[in-house]
């Protein structure tokens, strides 16, 4: 039943193109839109020592996770809930958390695959090396999804229509990727916004990311600061989550 | 044996009483008509039956289940279509249809009712390309998917044309005929008045009346009127003593009667008998609108409801 809902579910994201192209496209076209620019695979000064496309990757996927967490899963639930296609759920002997359940396998599904696109085709097409600390990397991409998802839920517990879900998304879409250090690299933000950037999500997890990739045990408070996101904004949402 | 026995249902939200002692019961293969104004607690009255809902005091059963507490279970037996529900746009009326199946342990075959109601052509169009009419006939299969064995429609013909409405009365009647019970609610006086075996008409929460559409009608007032045109001057304080006749009046050139029972054919017989020519005669016949109005106060829901 389970398998079922989440299959129609990714059939039907497919088919709107939108997550295809967020998750993959978006990030391909920046590993290789930087990635190929000259002295990209050397170790970079400026980038605290990584290479330009290795970081990249790490902006490459945040940005996917950002977009499924953060846009469009809160859009889609609450689009749901304002048509009132959890409430339809309701009146069948499936529970509408099924759905709830099949959106996030579909979502953390397309993350993934992000994720191991940007190390795999790195590795094949630029040559970027593969995360050096690979149980870091594993468990910062997985705790950085964590935090994410549960803002994202937060958002689809709160948002009362489809569109206020999807405004308040890209309100929180675009600062997240300034201090995230998108627009400057991080080590050349001023001191202030980069210690700001340690406390977003977003931050927090490309950093703890680049951290593992580049060989480095991510720094204890920041894999805190993920932790409580998760754990926060996870409960919050349980706690005010409405069916219809 | 009654398959929805409803006691005593209140339910308030904050100081509002949306539910206030509300008690019916539905036979075995009966089409109920649930009827009423809009915040009349129609509603949340099938919401309480359905599970969706549970009633502040009184008690349902259906189908010998406790809807609250043993929900799963009933809703396997139940089909619901709801006011206000709507799919995702972008699943396909093929694929909703089969996702819904795969709910139940007895499902209908998606592709015989998709032939049922007109949508095999529609089969791998996305829903939010759908015309009205077509999503609405989608939401009504899916509320038969599950072979149920009583069926919640709700406002059943918003958004079908009039040859649609016809053809989906057709089709519930089939529904009935395999079985189902099935519950109605309406705005529209024709489509209860055609389908509805018995009617309970809400208003302020409350049921005003119930029985029959013909029942119905006599208690909101039992009388008609017959009006007509007289050739000539003739004297018609005769028709004040016809049995039945409960008043005579002139409206211009017309003569109005008001009168109850088959009162209509005694008066034809006294203008015979007494030579007296009419012309333009029309009867004017009670329907289940003026019941309506005459039971709840309220205008006549079916101009209310027109442009939705």
């Amino acid at each position: 039943m389970l398998i079922k809902i989440t299959i129609v579910e990714f059939r039907m994201r497919m088919r709107e193109m939108l997550t295809p192209a967020f998750a993959l496209a978006l990030p391909l076209a920046m590993l290789f839109g930087f990635g190929l620019l000259p002295h990209a695979g050397r170790p970079n000064a400026d980038l605290g020592g990584q290479s330009l496309a290795e970081y990249i990757a790490v902006l490459g996927m945040g940005v996917a996770f950002v977009i499924l967490a953060v846009v469009m899963l809160p859009s889609v639930l609450s689009d749901y809930r304002e048509k009132g296609v959890l409430r339809r759920m309701r009146a069948t002997p499936v529970r509408p958390s099924a759905l709830l359940a099949a959106q996030l396998a579909v979502n953390l599904g397309a993350a993934a695959v992000s994720a191991a696109t940007m190390v795999v085709v790195g590795r094949l097409a630029l040559g970027t090396a593969l995360p050096r600390a690979f149980g870091w990397f594993l468990a910062a991409v997985a705790l950085s999804l964590l935090a994410l998802f549960a803002v994202g839920l937060l958002i689809a517990a709160l948002a009362p229509s489809g569109r206020a879900g999807n405004a308040i998304g890209m309100v929180l879409f675009f600062p997240s990727m300034f201090f995230a250090g998108y627009y400057v690299p991080r080590s050349q933000l001023p001191e202030a916004v980069a210690r700001i950037g340690d406390y977003t999500p977003l931050g927090a997890g490309v950093k703890t990311i680049g951290d593992a990739w580049t060989g480095h045990a991510p720094e204890a408070s920041q894999l805190a600061v993920l932790g409580l996101y998760a754990v926060v904004a996870g409960a919050v949402a349980a706690r005010t989550f409405r069916w219809e | 044996m009654a398959v929805i026995e409803a006691t005593g249902l209140t339910k308030r939200y904050g100081a509002r009483l949306a539910l206030d002692g509300v008690s019916f019961s539905v036979g075995q293969g009966e089409i109920f008509g649930i009827l009423g104004p809009n915040g009349a607690g129609k509603t949340t009255a099938v919401e309480c039956v359905e599970g969706l809902r549970r009633p502040d005091e009184g008690a349902v059963r259906v189908l010998g289940l406790d809807p609250w507490r043993d929900g799963p279970e009933l809703r396997q037996r139940i089909g619901v279509q709801l006011q206000e529900s709507a799919l995702p746009g972008a699943i396909k009326v093929g694929e909703a249809l089969e996702l819904y199946a795969s709910f139940y342990r007895r499902p209908a075959d998606p592709r015989g009712l998709l032939a049922r109601w007109g949508l095999e052509e529609r089969r791998d169009d996305r829903f939010g390309r759908l015309s009205g009419g077509q999503k609405q006939r989608l939401l009504i299969a899916l509320a038969l998917v599950g072979s149920p064995e009583v069926a919640f429609l709700d406002e059943l013909s918003t958004g079908l044309d009039p040859s649609a409405r016809r053809a989906a009365w057709g089709l519930v009647e089939e529904v009935r005929a395999s079985g189902v019970t099935v519950v109605l609610i309406s705005h529209f006086m024709d489509e209860v008045e055609e389908l509805c075996d018995r009617v309970a008409l809400f208003d302020g929460g409350r049921i005003v009346a119930s029985g029959t559409p013909g029942e119905l009608v006599d208690r909101a007032g039992g009388t008609h009127r017959m009006r007509f045109r007289p050739v000539g001057e003739p004297d018609l304080a005769l028709l004040a003593e016809v049995p039945g006749v409960t008043r005579v009046e002139r409206s211009g050139r017309h003569v109005v009667v008001s009168g109850a029972g088959d009162f209509a054919t005694a008066v034809a017989s006294a203008l015979a008998r007494h030579r007296i020519l009419v012309a333009d005669l029309r009867m004017d016949r009670h329907t289940l609108d003026d019941a309506y109005a005459a039971l709840t106060g309220s205008a006549s829901v079916g101009d209310e409801t027109a442009g939705v």
